[in-house]
């Protein structure tokens, strides 16, 4: 099953343009990274995959779950099953992280035609998962991301992932800012969550966080295009010889 | 900036004012004007006695001499005050059981979920015995149709009628207190509102007695080119408690209505009042036609020892508000809170805030106000403190936080503090915020829609004033406060 199809995806931000014809096929029970340098397009593929107001694909196409993305809002494309993780989560004061993960999980619920979650069931799954993100309850009463540290606020962002169970979960930078022991944690959620079923693309700066977990696919990013392909032995060349010279390839 | 399909939008107008029906009940209104025969006419259709035209008349008086005010950051066509018509009511003698009630008028209550048998509970409240029973006084544009609970709150000396019911019932008491917290001199609309006012609530409280229910008037604006001057009087004697509610709504109409209301409390040696508003009135369409312009002088006096007034408003409708609960806090010890959620969308504007005056020793005041303003919108904090000479170690803390959604719309803050003792503590934080982009898309990429999501973001902003409301009104104000924001992106 094709969770995720882009051929010769185009795109630019506010008439700028940032990708140049990416081609790209995740497949459920695969986990993709795509590493680059600053500035490839990374964060801009999230964007434009989440559907941003500002992000426009000026050429390609992009298809989720196998039906063309067009016309779909950004709370479409996630009910579809489509999961983005920030690099940069950001904060929402008043809202508890309780309450906003209890919204999140009604409105996936309502749109499969499900009733609300009961609030006890909720409770034990949420409180589960913290449990195993190391993250204490207290964590769950306080407002969305704001006073977290930097790993809690990733750490957050796995938690949502493993509530909600996406089909894709396209994750942008889990790795940054996180010590070794986050880190850990971290690849841990993500190893939990990948299953036959669904697809991980990790975004990343550095090969470490592929220490932890085990990819099946490496792209190298580079000025808006996909300049290379490989196995995660591909990582490690990247690792020790650098960016520089893969460009040409 | 939400992609919403063309039925969505579709359902956001069609149920954007839920109360905004009109009720097609015959009524007998005097015709618009305004001067001496009219106000003598609205006395004497209410067969009140000599003292009380003679109070009217004195303020009409008053009123002619007093320019309008234009100090507030509204902005609104001039009003003809002749074009108005100052009272209405259903036709018929008051009916003396609910029996007799016109079925249409009892519809109208059906509809907006308020309670007119004993038996019923307020909508959307599930009956629990724990849940405190609501008695209701039920305000149709100038006459209130029925009161519940009455004979109840008799055995334990409580007096909850309409204003009207007081000075038949009771003038020595009304005559006491009428006009002593907001004489009709106070500004240009208390003095309108004291020479036409038509029925309100009188509460009062005798010493001792807590108020064993909670205490709903339900205003309800009907009537077309009527203006409402509704009149409220609560006493709280001597060690006694209450806690009044009140909510409001009006049809949806292309002409604007203006609604001028008084407000009085007064709370004596160790007493104490809480007075919570749900104010929906009309706000106008998207354009910013029609609406209430909702011009309300609220103050209450702590006037014995250790009283405590507290008031708590949810401002989500009218087109215009100006409004300004305040406290005098004469007792020594004295306690007075204001805790307010104003929200404005489309073309909606309110300047509101409070006023709170300390006069005795070791008084404190709080207000926390949240201002959420949306569209085109503009909502002004407008506040006061004041330390007079006697107030000595006065506290007083203010909170005036302002939420901005879409780059439209304006928040203004106008604090004023006036301390005349050093060894007063005031205290003044303000915040401004926008619900920003990056939050909606956090949002809307979790799978949750952008005005629910905006909901959400504005509930958790006023926490603080919600669970200040009794338990029967928090739920209906949270409701509103989603209703009130739709379209608000988009």
């Amino acid at each position: 099953m094709k969770l995720l199809e882009l051929r010769g995806l185009a795109a630019s931000v506010d008439e700028k343009q940032i990708l140049n014809g990416i081609d790209l096929t995740v497949n459920a029970g695969e986990v993709h990274a795509i590493m680059g340098p600053n500035g490839s397009g990374k964060s801009t593929l999230s964007n434009i995959l989440g559907g941003r107001d500002g992000y426009t694909v000026t050429e390609g196409e992009i298809e989720l779950m196998g039906a063309p993305v067009n016309g779909m809002s950004v709370e479409e494309r996630a009910l579809t099953g489509l999961f983005l993780g920030f690099q940069h989560p950001i904060e929402i004061p008043g809202v508890t992280n309780m309450e906003f993960l209890k919204v999140a999980i009604d409105s996936h619920r309502i749109s499969l035609g499900e009733e609300e979650m009961n609030t006890r069931d909720f409770m034990v799954q949420v409180r589960d998962i913290s449990k195993r993100l190391e993250l204490s309850t207290e964590f769950l009463k306080r407002f969305v991301n704001v006073g977290f540290s930097g790993g809690e606020k990733k750490r957050n962002e796995i938690l949502q992932l493993m509530l909600l169970q996406p089909r894709l979960a396209f994750l942008d930078e889990t790795d940054s800012g996180l010590d070794v022991d986050a880190l850990q944690v971290v690849a841990r959620g993500i190893n939990e969550f990948r299953s036959d079923e669904n697809g991980v693309v990790l975004v990343t700066h550095y090969q470490r966080l592929l220490n932890y977990v085990n990819v099946d696919f490496v792209h190298i990013m580079i000025n808006g295009t996909i300049v290379k392909s490989g196995d995660a032995q591909l990582a490690h060349e990247v690792e020790t010889h650098g960016y520089t010279g893969l460009g040409e390839a | 900036m939400s992609e919403q399909s063309p039925s969505a939008a579709h359902d956001f107008i069609g149920k954007e004012y839920a109360a905004g029906f009109v009720t097609d009940v015959e009524q007998e209104t005097i015709p618009p004007g305004l001067d001496e025969a009219v106000i003598t006419e609205i006395s004497r259709r209410k067969n009140e006695p000599d003292w009380l035209l003679e109070w009217r008349l004195q303020a009409y008086q008053r009123w002619l001499d007093m320019p309008e005010p234009t100090w507030a950051k509204v902005d609104y066509e001039p009003i003809d005050y002749q074009a108005i018509s100052y009272f209405a009511a259903p036709t018929g003698d008051k009916p003396k059981s609910l029996d007799e009630v016109d079925p249409e008028l009892l519809r109208t209550y059906e509809k907006l979920g308020i309670p007119l048998h004993e038996q019923e509970v307020l909508a959307g409240v599930e009956r629990d015995p724990n849940t405190p029973r609501v008695a209701v006084d039920a305000i149709f544009d100038s006459v209130s149709l029925t009161t519940t609970f009455k004979e109840e709150l008799q055995e334990h000396g409580v007096i909850y009628c309409s204003f009207g019911e007081a000075v038949e019932n009771h003038p020595e008491l009304v005559q006491k207190y009428l006009g002593t917290v907001v004489p009709p001199s106070d500004n240009f609309y208390a003095a309108l509102n004291s020479a036409v006012f038509s029925d309100g609530s009188f509460v009062y409280v005798p010493k001792g007695v807590r108020c064993p229910m909670e205490l709903l008037s339900y205003f309800r604006i009907n009537a077309q080119n009527t203006g409402q001057f509704e009149r409220t009087l609560i006493i709280a004697d001597e060690g006694s408690y209450a806690s009044y509610l009140e909510g409001c709504t009006a049809p949806m109409r292309d002409e604007n209505q203006l609604h001028a209301a008084v407000v009085e409390l007064v709370a004596l040696e160790d007493a104490s009042i809480k007075y919570s508003t749900v104010q929906n009135w009309y706000p106008g369409d998207e354009e910013g036609k029609g609406g209430i312009y909702n011009f309300v002088t609220k103050r209450g006096l702590c006037r014995g020892a250790r009283s405590h007034i507290s008031w708590t408003q949810v401002e989500t409708g009218s087109a215009i508000t100006w409004k300004y609960p305040s406290v005098i806090l004469r007792g020594d010890n004295s306690v007075g809170e204001f805790y307010s959620v104003a929200i404005t969308n489309n073309h909606q504007q309110a300047d509101t805030g409070s006023k709170m005056t300390h006069i005795g020793r070791n008084t404190s005041s709080t207000i926390i106000s949240k201002g959420i303003s949306a569209g085109n919108s503009s909502n002004a904090y407008r506040g006061r403190v004041r330390m007079n000479p006697g107030a000595k170690q006065a506290r007083n803390f203010t909170q005036c936080d302002s939420l901005l959604i879409g780059s439209k719309c304006a928040a203004h803050t106008f604090p004023t503090i006036e301390s005349q003792r050093s060894d007063a503590i005031v205290e003044h934080e303000a915040t401004t915020s926008k619900v920003s982009e990056d939050q909606l898309f956090l949002c809307r990429q979790r799978g949750i829609d952008a005005e629910k999501a905006v909901a959400m973001i504005v509930n958790g902003f006023c926490k603080e004033v919600l669970r200040e409301l009794p338990m029967e009104f928090a739920v209906e104000a949270s409701k509103l406060l989603e209703v009130s924001l739709e379209g608000a992106v988009g």
